[in-house]
C-alpha cells in the first residue's frame, strides 16, 4: 500500500514541481492583493485584468516596438502601476470613506472594463509570446524530471520578488510607515507624513506587482483578455485561505496551494480545480480570520 | 510684546454633527508648559485634536509662529512644527520600539538625538526590539513622549499622559516634562490632575463645556484652588 503510494507520488513528482509555477503566480497575485488591502482596505478586483495588461503591454512591447522580454519585465510593471496610479488618483480614492463593497464593486466593474475593452481590440483567442532565448534552452534534469528552464525562473523570480517585498515592508524605513498606517493612519498623517500621497503609491506598487505576473506569465499561458479572470478567482481563494493582508501568509499559502494542487492531481486528479476552494471553505469554518491573519 | 508661538482664538470644531468647540481661546509663549485643565468631555483633547488638525470640521484661528493653519492637513501642521502625544499613545503594535521610535519624520533640525533620548530613557534603549505593545503603560507612555522629541517639533502637545500610570511613573513624566522644558521644547499639556500640572507647568487654562473659563497662573494657582475645585468638581 505504501510501496503503491510512494511509486504514485514519484511518478506524479512532474506534476508538483509543475504545481509550484502555479504556486508562484498565486503567491505573486496574492501578494499584491495582500499590499494593497492592508494599506487601502480594498480588495482589488481588478488584479486580474492589471495582470492581463501587464501580458499585454510586454506583447504589444515585443511586437510593436521590438522591446524584448527583460526590459518589459521592468517596464510593463512601470506602465501598468502609473495605470493603477492614474485608477486611485481618479476613482478608488474617492471611496474610502465608503463601506468597502464599494470598492469592490468599482474594481469588479473596472475589470470588466479592462477586459473588454482588450477582448474588443485583441479578440480572445490569445497570442504566443517566445521566452527570451536565454531561458529558451534545454529542460533542466531535477533528478525526478526535467523542468524548462523558463519556469524554473518563474519560480525562482517569484520568490525572489516576494522576499523583496517583504523586506521592504518588513525592514526599511518606507515598510514601517506602511505598518503604522494600516494601523492608525490619522496618527501617521499627524506625524508629518504625507498619507494620501503613499495610499496612491501603495496601490500602484501592488498593480505593478501584478503586472509583473502578468509579464512573467506571457511566456507560459498565450497572452489573451481572459487570462487573469481564470487565475483571479483562485488567487482570491489563496488570499482568503492565507489571511487578507498578511505579506508572509500570501507568499507560502501561494506556493503551498500551488504544491497542494500538484498533489491532487497525482493522486486525485478530479479534484484538482476544487481542491483550494475545499480548502477555503474548511479554513474559513475553522480560522475565519485566515492561515496567517490577526483575527 | 512679540507674538506667542501659538496663538488659538475663536477655535470651534465639530465631531460629525454635533458641536464641540465653541470657540477656544489659547496662547503659548515659547519654553513654556501651558495646562489645559478641566472634566471629562470639557473639550481639551478635542482642543489638542483640532490644533493638530485631526477634527474633520474647523473654524476659527490657529496661529503658529504667524501661521495661520485651521484649514491645514495634519500632515502639514506637522512639518511646521507641532506634534502630538495623543491619549491613547498610538504605540503601533506592529512595530518594534526603535521603529516606533524612529518613525516620525524629522521635520526640522533641533530635535534630540537618540543617544540623549536613550539618557533620558534608558528603558527604551534595554527593549529595542520588543513589539511596541509588549511594554508597560509607562514604558509605552515614554516611548509615546520620546518619539516626539526627535523630530524637531517646537510645540509639543501631551494628552493625559499620567492617566493610569503608578505614582512613581507619573513622577517621572513630571521630571521628563522639566527635562524637555529645560531643553527648550514648548509644551500644551492635557491634564485631569491638576496637583500633578502645578509641578510642571507654568500656566493653566480650564475648559468647561467647549471652551476657556478661566486662566490661572502657576503663583496664583494656591490662591484659586477653592475656585479650581468648583471647575474640576474634586
Amino acid at each position: 500500500m505504501l510501496e503503491d503510494l510512494l511509486f504514485q507520488l514519484q511518478i506524479g513528482l512532474p506534476q508538483v514541481a509543475l504545481g509550484l509555477v502555479n504556486g508562484a503566480f498565486y503567491a505573486l497575485l496574492s501578494l499584491g492583493l495582500a499590499v494593497i488591502f492592508g494599506m487601502l482596505n480594498v480588495i482589488n478586483f481588478a488584479h486580474g485584468a492589471q495582470f492581463m495588461m501587464g501580458a499585454f503591454v510586454a506583447w504589444m512591447m515585443l511586437s510593436w516596438l521590438g522591446i524584448g522580454y527583460w526590459p518589459a519585465l521592468i517596464l510593463a510593471p512601470l506602465i501598468v502601476g502609473a495605470f493603477g496610479v492614474l485608477l486611485e488618483k481618479t476613482m478608488i480614492s474617492r471611496l474610502y470613506k465608503l463601506d468597502h463593497l464599494y470598492g469592490l464593486l468599482l474594481t469588479f466593474g473596472l475589470a470588466l472594463i479592462i477586459e473588454g475593452v482588450f477582448r474588443n481590440q485583441f479578440g480572445s483567442s490569445g497570442m504566443p509570446y517566445a521566452p527570451p532565448a536565454a531561458l529558451g534552452g534545454p529542460p533542466v534534469d531535477l533528478g525526478f524530471m526535467f523542468m524548462p528552464v523558463y519556469r524554473l525562473w518563474v519560480v525562482v523570480a517569484a520568490l525572489v520578488m516576494s522576499l523583496v517585498t517583504w523586506l521592504v515592508i518588513e525592514k526599511t524605513r518606507l515598510g514601517a510607515y506602511l505598518r503604522a498606517a494600516t494601523e492608525n493612519a490619522a496618527l501617521v498623517q499627524a506625524f508629518g507624513v504625507n498619507v494620501p500621497r503613499m495610499i496612491t503609491l501603495t496601490y500602484g506598487a501592488g498593480v505593478a506587482l501584478a503586472a509583473f505576473a502578468g509579464v512573467l506569465a506571457a511566456p507560459i499561458y498565450s497572452v489573451n483578455p481572459q487570462m487573469g479572470s481564470n487565475l483571479i478567482i483562485v488567487v482570491f481563494a489563496v488570499v482568503v485561505i492565507g489571511g487578507m493582508g498578511s505579506i508572509l501568509g500570501s507568499v507560502l499559502t501561494g506556493f503551498g496551494l500551488g504544491l497542494v494542487e500538484g498533489l491532487t492531481k497525482v493522486f486525485y486528479p478530479e479534484a484538482s480545480s476544487t481542491v483550494i476552494f475545499v480548502i477555503m471553505a474548511i479554513v474559513l469554518l475553522a480560522r475565519p480570520a485566515g492561515l496567517f491573519g490577526r483575527a | 510684546m512679540a507674538e506667542p508661538l501659538l496663538k488659538v482664538a475663536g477655535l470651534q470644531a465639530w465631531y460629525g454633527e454635533s458641536h464641540v468647540l465653541h470657540g477656544v481661546d489659547i496662547e503659548v509663549r515659547e519654553g513654556e508648559v501651558v495646562t489645559l485643565l478641566g472634566r471629562n468631555g470639557a473639550g481639551k483633547t478635542t482642543t489638542l485634536r483640532s490644533i493638530m488638525g485631526l477634527v474633520g470640521r474647523r473654524s476659527g484661528s490657529v496661529r503658529f509662529e504667524g501661521q495661520e493653519l485651521v484649514s491645514a492637513r495634519s500632515d502639514r501642521i506637522a512639518r511646521a512644527g507641532i506634534a502630538l502625544c495623543p491619549e491613547e499613545r498610538g504605540i503601533f503594535a506592529s512595530l518594534d520600539v526603535t521603529e516606533n521610535l524612529l518613525l516620525p519624520p524629522v521635520v526640522r533640525p533641533g530635535g534630540m538625538d537618540l543617544d540623549a533620548i536613550y539618557t533620558l530613557f534608558p528603558n527604551l534603549k534595554e527593549r529595542a526590539r520588543s513589539p511596541g505593545t509588549r511594554l508597560s503603560g509607562g514604558e509605552q507612555q515614554m516611548l509615546a513622549i520620546a518619539r516626539i522629541l526627535r523630530t524637531g517639533a517646537k510645540l509639543l502637545m501631551l494628552d493625559e499622559p499620567t492617566e493610569g500610570l503608578a505614582p512613581v511613573i507619573v513622577q517621572q513624566i513630571g521630571q521628563t516634562i522639566r527635562t524637555i522644558k529645560e531643553r527648550g521644547f514648548t509644551v500644551l499639556l492635557v491634564e485631569q490632575n491638576f496637583r500633578f500640572a502645578q509641578t510642571v507647568a507654568d500656566r493653566h487654562y480650564v475648559m468647561e463645556h467647549g471652551h476657556v473659563v478661566d486662566a490661572v497662573s502657576n503663583a496664583e494657582m494656591a490662591g484659586a484652588m477653592d475656585r479650581l475645585h468648583g471647575y474640576l468638581g474634586v
